[in-house]
């Protein structure tokens, strides 16, 4: 029976990552567009648009490979599942053991090496330029995730999620120079692996421009609709990985009764709505940076990862 | 007093009577290259170069003087003016598309407006048909290990005009850009000659629809030089007011665009607002957005009520208040200002040879405009400054900008001030003459050539947009920049498709 409950809790976690990630680029959509004075469409509108590109017929360039093909599912697979593995309101889920910190960059690094596989596949050059640049943004961006990782798992002793949220929700680990430090750094390899401004501008029409939206140019209909729920997605998991990790607190934790679990839930949906909401903050009052400025920006995130875990082997008390 | 060498030029030529108001002279080959001479030296700037059947024009600009030159090519042929002023090379590849007259000794000869689609060439000349699938165009080539091509365009992912851009990069770094225009033409040449002069002020009115009162009024001042008809006074202020309304919509929308090219929406969305109440006022007082067809030649077609008035009070009020709160938003906005500040840089050599008009020149340090320089009125009883900077990048044109909407501002209020009482519109004799006009648009100077038979109607008309000298700068300032600031390059210029493909 406590199996049962466990699974059909797990499950209600992956069905509310997914069911959730439009709702969030709804939000920061809406926001953004209010910041400007404008009306914007509905908070509902990324689902109307999910639902009307699965409708659509697929148009496939002539030269498209089976890789092409098998990019979206793949991509919008590991998304989900490295998505779902984040705890969101509950730890200690009958999957947490998985939810290895290393196993979800893993996943979005799949995720990533098959999308800019695909963005090359049709031969068009803004695939091209889309996946050279996002490869340049990955091979700066990953690094400064893993130094990130280095500096939790110094601190909590394992690099499990569940572990870590635990540890630091209950043990008073306290207010620590190197977290400080690895949150910045999370916070901007966050924008960058979502590709938002100033990395890259998820709104523009102009496709000299773009990263991410150039690799994806080629795809219509129900191809693109899992892309774009798989960016959705990505977002939805780096402003959960953020609120676990740094803000952990209500974590509903294993066995906990239904109050607790929907106080959780709650609480979570109220991290996501802050999130969204600093997010359109930030873009809106900063503009794009150069490309040759993404280098400084990731090394800025990979040196503060880098001195995070250099200061926890200098002491363990920052 | 010294004679000039404009004034030598056409002085060695045969001066054609009824072309008014600046001289224009049928010139022998030899005063031809002496003049090519002069262009290439950098004395005299090139106004424009067009043709009609049998015969080549120059018009050309020495400080403050504007003359024309005329050459008859008996043969098909004129010297290329190209081949030593690089200004000149697109003017003369349309010459060569629309009537067939051939520049001697020019380098490049491939096509420029016609691709082949007409179904006929040279359809303002011996009008051969054609058939069949359009040859293809050479592009210009550039080789090198790890260069590659990026084609964008003429179908953009934004609601823009239509052009084709050839990127050669290497990496990220743009060795080459080639432009490739013409998309965009529709013969309005072919379709001035022989049309009234109601039907040719609205063709011209629609040459580019973002500078529709500036082409309206070079053209109406070209019909009204060639009749040598006065136009009420009132009716000069209201174009004058008119044209800085148009100036002023323009930039502010530009403004707010160039922005959104960095990502600062939040600048778009501002300046947004503002150029929707400027037209908003133009179609309260003037009964369009655009303004399109209230210029006509002989006057203007609309009057400024004493409630139209109120409003533009008001209107420049706003404007006062919000635009300096942008603008002091653009100048502290840092991560806009490392986009902008550098980037696109024009050389002021360039901008020396190219003469290009508007922001693009202003910005290299090229002062030159049509409302001082020319001073038609009113704008000779009008008090103004023209902005000039000398840094030719992105952030130089955005200031250009800047400055030329809050003297806009100072000149409406003038206009305001000082608007006289009376007729708003004058008839046009029907007489034939020639006729010559400089206008400055927002993008530049509009030149507009008029021909006109003796019933009054069009015998011929050529208008020349401001980007035909500007174009071919974006394709220098874009070298060595990123692929990437492309967009922003190409904004801070934002020529005309439209008005250059004719």
């Amino acid at each position: 029976m406590a199996v049962t409950l466990d699974f059909i809790i797990q499950a209600f976690q992956m069905v509310l990552v997914l069911a959730l990630a439009p709702l969030l680029t709804g939000l920061v959509r809406k926001l953004k567009t209010r910041l400007q004075r404008r009306q914007g469409p509905s908070i509902i509108q990324p689902y109307r648009d999910l639902i009307r590109l699965a409708r659509k017929e697929v148009v496939l360039a002539e030269t498209a490979s089976w890789l092409f093909r098998a990019t979206p599912y793949l991509v919008f697979a590991t998304t989900w599942v490295a998505a779902a593995l984040v705890p969101t309101f509950a730890t200690g889920l009958i999957f947490s053991w998985s939810a290895d910190l290393i196993a979800i960059i893993a996943f979005l690094a799949t995720a990533r090496f098959f999308l800019a596989l695909a963005g090359m596949d049709v031969g068009t050059s803004f695939g091209g330029i889309g996946s050279s640049r996002e490869v340049m943004i990955a091979s700066l961006a990953e690094p400064a995730m893993i130094m990130i990782v280095f500096t939790l798992a110094l601190v909590a002793g394992s690099t499990q999620l569940s572990i870590v949220a635990e540890v630091f929700a209950t043990s008073g680990v306290g207010l620590r120079v190197s977290l400080g430090l690895a949150l910045l750094a999370l916070i901007m390899v966050a924008i960058a692996e979502n590709g938002r401004i100033p990395i890259d501008n998820p709104a523009t029409h102009l496709e000299l421009t773009m990263v991410h939206e150039a690799m994806v140019l080629e795809y219509s209909g129900r191809h693109l609709a899992l892309i774009e729920l798989a960016a959705s997605l990505k977002l939805l998991l780096y402003i959960s990985l953020i609120g676990c990790l740094f803000l952990p607190w209500r974590l509903a934790p294993a066995g906990a009764g239904i109050e607790a679990m929907a106080i959780a839930l709650g609480i979570y949906l109220v991290k996501l709505a802050v999130g969204g909401t600093l997010l359109a903050l930030f873009e809106t009052v900063i503009a794009k940076m150069r490309v040759f400025r993404v280098p400084d920006f990731l090394g800025a995130g990979l040196m503060l990862g880098l001195l995070a875990t250099l200061l926890l082997f200098v002491t363990r008390s920052l | 007093m010294t004679v000039t060498q404009l004034q030598a030029l056409i002085g060695a030529g045969k001066a054609v009577e009824n072309h008014r108001p600046v001289p224009r002279a049928i010139v022998s080959e030899s005063t031809w290259r002496e003049a090519i001479g002069a262009l290439a030296a950098e004395r005299c700037s090139l106004l424009g170069l067009w043709a009609t059947p049998g015969t080549v024009h120059m018009a050309v600009c020495e400080g403050s003087e504007i003359g024309v030159l005329s050459l008859d090519c008996a043969d098909g042929h004129f010297p290329s003016v190209g081949a030593r002023h690089p200004p000149a090379i697109r003017l003369e590849r349309a010459i060569a598309d629309l009537t067939g007259l051939e520049a001697a000794g020019a380098q490049d000869v491939r096509p420029w407006l016609d691709h082949g689609k007409w179904g006929v060439r040279r359809p303002l000349g011996d009008r051969i048909e054609t058939d069949g699938p359009p040859p293809p165009y050479p592009f210009l080539t550039a080789e090198g290990a790890g260069l590659h091509q990026i084609p964008v365009g003429p179908v953009h992912a934004g609601v823009i005009e239509p052009g084709h851009f050839r990127f050669t990069a290497n990496g990220e770094t743009v060795v080459r850009l080639e432009e490739r225009l013409g998309y965009a033409h529709k013969g309005i040449e072919a379709l001035m000659a022989g049309a009234d002069l109601e039907r040719a002020a609205k063709l011209a009115g629609r040459v580019s629809g973002d500078s529709t009162v500036a082409y309206a009024l070079a053209f109406a001042r070209a019909v009204e030089a060639a009749t040598d008809c006065d136009v009420p006074p009132r009716a000069l202020y209201l174009r004058a007011l008119m044209a800085e309304l148009e100036r002023i919509a323009n930039h502010l929308g530009d403004i707010g665009a160039i922005c959104n090219d960095a990502a600062f929406a939040i600048m778009l969305a501002h300046c947004a607002v503002l150029r929707e109440r400027v037209l908003r006022f133009a179609a309260d007082a003037f009964g369009h957005r655009l303004m399109m067809d209230r210029i006509v030649p002989g006057g203007v077609g609309t009057d400024l009520g004493a409630e139209d008035v109120t409003a533009l009070r008001g209107l420049i009020k706003t404007i006062r208040r919000d635009f300096p709160r942008l603008v002091q938003l653009y100048d502290r906005t840092a991560s806009l200002q490392d986009r902008t500040v550098g980037t696109g840089h024009l050389r002021p050599e360039l901008a020396r040879r190219f003469a290009p008009g508007g922001f693009v020149g202003r910005s290299a340090g090229r002062s030159f405009d049509a409302r001082m320089t020319v001073a038609y009125p009113p704008y000779d009883a009008l008090e103004f400054a023209v902005p000039t900077r000398a840094e030719g990048d992105v952030n130089a044109r955005v200031w250009v900008r800047i400055e030329e909407v809050e003297q806009s501002l100072g000149i409406i209020e003038q206009i305001l001030a000082s608007l006289p009482a009376g007729d708003l519109i004058r008839d046009i004799p029907a007489r034939g003459g020639e006729g010559l006009a400089l206008v400055e648009g927002f993008r530049g100077e509009v030149l507009a050539w008029v021909r006109l038979s003796d019933d009054g109607t069009l015998a011929h008309c050529h208008l020349r947009d401001p980007s035909w000298f500007q174009w071919p700068l974006l394709e220098a300032v874009i070298e060595d920049n990123i692929v990437a600031d492309f967009p922003l390059c190409n904004k801070s210029f934002n020529c005309s498709y439209s008005g250059h493909d004719l």
